[in-house]
């Protein structure tokens, strides 16, 4: 479905990895093509500044981090040869960028150790399980989770719920709000999250995990009140 | 619903047969099952479970609705008049070019 300037087949290869139409845009790019750059500016702009708020706390500073990824994509760009995608050579200056930035507002950007926050806590409240000397069923629910996920993607509740997650997000303690932003909000594979933080394929899991719980169990509670 | 009870499977379903899981430990263990990471021995205690619990069916089906959720969250872009800057920087760059 060819699209003037290409930009769908640039959305298409930046989505699926399509080295040939992403090679034109970068192609493009390097010849100098505005609509090119605009295209790249307007799509991954609002990831780049999502992604620089999980490393600097202040918003007028992530702007200033995406502002300067893309000053230095255009430095760099002359010499990108595609030996990594656009997409993964983009996010790459940013992170450095961010770091760099954080460590300016000393805040430490590594937690190799787990916080406090990231403990035992357990996914479930024990109340809602049958006690361990329960004779027929220990740990099983006494009270099972209250059907929701049918309804969760349903357009009425969307926008609603949407918010409630975004806020919920916005609480988890920092390590796992790191870890599931980058793992499911943006989409991350675990082993660049680890790389990027210098966490172990264990501990990560741990803070994906927490904080996943937690925010099950926020809309949970957002679902009772609702029903 | 809590399924049958398996206290003592491993005399009456043979040396192969683990225990069953319990509804509190799926819930510990459900990031590692999504993951991939889970050993293949509680794998499969995971999904027998799963076989005969809805409660737990509906936690997993939870779970990974609101993995789909989280992965549609919109961002904010940058402020109009930092755009206009990089565009403005970008042509700058562009006729600085020799070669452009």
């Amino acid at each position: 479905m060819p699209v003037t300037n290409g930009r769908y087949e640039w959305a298409v290869a930046l989505r699926t990895g399509d080295r040939t139409s992403e090679g034109e845009l970068i192609d493009r790019l390097q010849r100098g093509d505005e609509a090119a750059f605009t295209w790249l500016v307007d799509t991954y702009s609002p990831s780049l500044k999502r992604l620089a708020l999980v490393f600097v706390s202040v918003d007028a500073v992530a702007e200033e981090v995406v502002q300067e990824t893309w000053l230095a994509v255009l430095t760099g760009i002359a010499r990108f040869e595609g030996r990594s995608s656009l997409k993964t050579w983009l996010f790459k200056i940013l992170t450095n960028r961010a770091k760099t930035r954080a460590v300016r507002e000393k805040r430490t950007v590594r937690f190799s150790e787990l916080g406090p926050e990231d403990g035992d806590e357990p996914a479930v409240s024990p109340e809602r399980f049958l006690p361990p000397d329960d004779p027929s069923f220990p740990g099983h629910w006494s009270t099972p989770p209250h059907p929701w996920s049918g309804a969760i993607e349903q357009a009425v509740l969307r926008r609603e719920t949407m918010e409630v997650l975004r806020r919920g997000l916005e609480n988890l303690p920092r390590s796992q709000r790191t870890v599931v932003m980058l793992r499911d909000v943006e989409g991350w594979p675990a082993h660049e999250v680890c790389a990027a933080f210098e966490l172990s394929e264990a501990n990560q899991r741990v803070l994906l995990h927490r904080g996943r719980s937690r925010l099950r169990a926020i809309l949970e509670t957002y679902f009772a009140e609702d029903a | 619903m809590a399924p049958s009870p398996d206290t003592d499977s491993q005399t009456h379903m043979g040396d192969d047969t683990p225990n069953e899981m319990a509804c509190q430990e799926l819930v510990e263990v459900i990031t590692d099952y999504l993951e991939g990471t889970l050993p293949k021995s509680d794998r499969a205690r995971f999904d027998a479970h799963l076989a005969t619990c809805p409660g737990c069916r509906e936690y997993v089906e939870q779970m990974r609705a609101l993995i789909r959720l989280s992965g549609s969250l919109t961002a904010k872009s940058i402020e109009p008049a930092t755009r206009d800057s990089l565009l403005r920087a970008f042509r700058r760059w562009r006729d600085s070019q020799p070669n452009l």
